[in-house]
């Protein structure tokens, strides 16, 4: 395994020490240590428990997929790419392309806000999908996809599908918090971008539009 | 190992948006109280989350709970310069909204409470939803959350020239980025693992 990047929201979003960005991260220096620490805790965990890297890697390409940030969706596919089989690379992003879809959505519990509920894709992986990736890993991919899409939907009954597919308490736990660490980090990289972006606009500061076109030199945008 | 799933079939959860106080019903079993190893303790923060069922399903992965816990904290009570807490707690409070998370709505509208003191604009954000109209800058955090809270990510350089135009600085954005960044962990979290059960009848998580 390679070795662990320090501060992976920075290498997502292209911030350099010493750079507006950095500082004003740097604002919030306990946030950014333990996103940081989240991220080693579940990507490089010291107690891995029974999920395995692999399962860990192909429901974090799976999520960031969704998403459709290319910066963060590379990250992740990149590093399945080294632990994965092609086979298992394909399947994934086939079941990206199958599986996406506008969130969140979902319903409420009866009464008033009924009237809210938005109706959406209930997400199963395809019969041959899931005989190559296994029905665990299946099960973790339809249960990501509940959680990055329509959370409020969530019931016992889809806890239940993931201890039958073979995932403990615990495992069902960690894939959670994976799961739902990624939805966090994609979005502190997503507005941060966005902040890098606006400066990039302005054009009044250069330590700004130089991460920006630096990001875009390295394909990363 | 046979594992089950908690149902709670008496439990009437609430349907719709409040600022009372809720109790919530893990799905699935907490870690006991009378195992946890110091390396739980450390991952429970406070020593007081051991009471809170919620905390105690996530010691189960203690070091992603631990990092989760310091995330959380220092975006919210790290407040010696940028976003306001009201305002932080009124960007959980919009993403809570969006993504129907009725527990998590319920705890930080009451915060966005009670640091503002505007209890019946968190009223209206609760029962009007995320295009509620309130003042400018509390519409540019409400909109900026709710549109960072979309999936596909959609938010970009448009959504933070509105909070710029309702007189947000950088460090003030980028704790409105952090704040509805983090409750899209949360929500997550709250929505899939358990249920809300109505005021006064459990204790919070």
């Amino acid at each position: 395994m390679s070795a662990i990047i320090p501060d992976v929201i920075d290498h997502l979003v292209g911030i350099r020490p010493g750079s507006s960005l950095d500082r004003l991260r740097d604002q919030r220096p306990q946030a950014r240590e333990n996103a940081q620490k989240s991220y080693v805790a579940l990507f490089h965990p010291e107690f891995p428990g029974d999920v395995t890297a692999l399962e860990r890697y192909a429901v974090a390409a799976f999520v960031a997929g969704l998403h459709q940030q290319p910066y963060v969706t590379n990250f992740y596919a990149a590093a399945l790419q080294k632990l994965a089989s092609a086979e298992i690379v394909d399947a994934i992003d086939a079941e990206i392309a199958r599986s996406s879809a506008k969130g969140p959505y979902g319903r409420y519990p009866q009464g008033p806000l009924t009237v809210e509920d938005e109706e959406g894709l209930d997400y199963e992986v395809s019969p041959d999908h899931r005989d190559r990736l296994g029905s665990r890993l299946a099960a973790a991919l339809q249960h990501a996809h509940l959680l990055v899409l329509h959370p409020r939907d969530a019931s016992p009954a889809s806890l239940q599908k993931l201890l039958d597919a073979g995932w403990s308490t615990t495992d069902i736990v960690t894939l959670s918090q994976l799961v739902s660490f990624l939805s966090f980090q994609i979005r502190v990289v997503a507005g941060l971008r966005a902040l890098v972006g606006a400066f990039a606009v302005e054009s009044t500061d250069a330590d700004f539009v130089q991460i920006f076109t630096g990001a875009l030199a390295s394909g990363a945008v | 190992m046979t594992e089950t799933t908690l149902s709670h079939p008496d439990n009437r959860e609430p349907a719709a948006f409040t600022q009372d106080e809720l109790g919530w019903l893990p799905w699935l079993e907490p870690f006991p109280v009378e195992e946890l190893t110091e390396r739980h303790w450390a991952g429970l923060v406070d020593a007081s989350r051991a009471k809170s069922p919620y905390f105690l399903l996530l010691a189960r992965d203690p070091d992603v709970l631990q990092a989760r816990t310091k995330t959380d904290k220092d975006i919210f009570y790290n407040t010696s310069n940028g976003l306001p807490r009201a305002e932080r707690e009124l960007a959980a409070t919009a993403t809570s909204r969006a993504n129907g998370c009725i527990f998590c709505a319920s705890v930080h509208s009451r915060f966005a409470t009670q640091y503002s003191k505007r209890r019946a604009d968190l009223q209206r954000l609760l029962d009007e939803g995320i295009d509620v109209d309130i003042d400018p800058r509390w519409n540019a955090i409400v909109a900026a959350s709710a549109t960072l809270t979309k999936t596909p990510i959609s938010f970009g350089v448009e959504q933070v020239d509105a909070l710029r135009e309702a007189g947000l600085d950088d460090l003030e954005i980028v704790d409105v980025v952090n704040g509805a960044a983090f409750f899209n962990w949360a929500n997550r979290l709250m929505l899939s693992l358990g249920e809300p059960t109505p005021p006064g009848k459990t204790q919070p998580a």
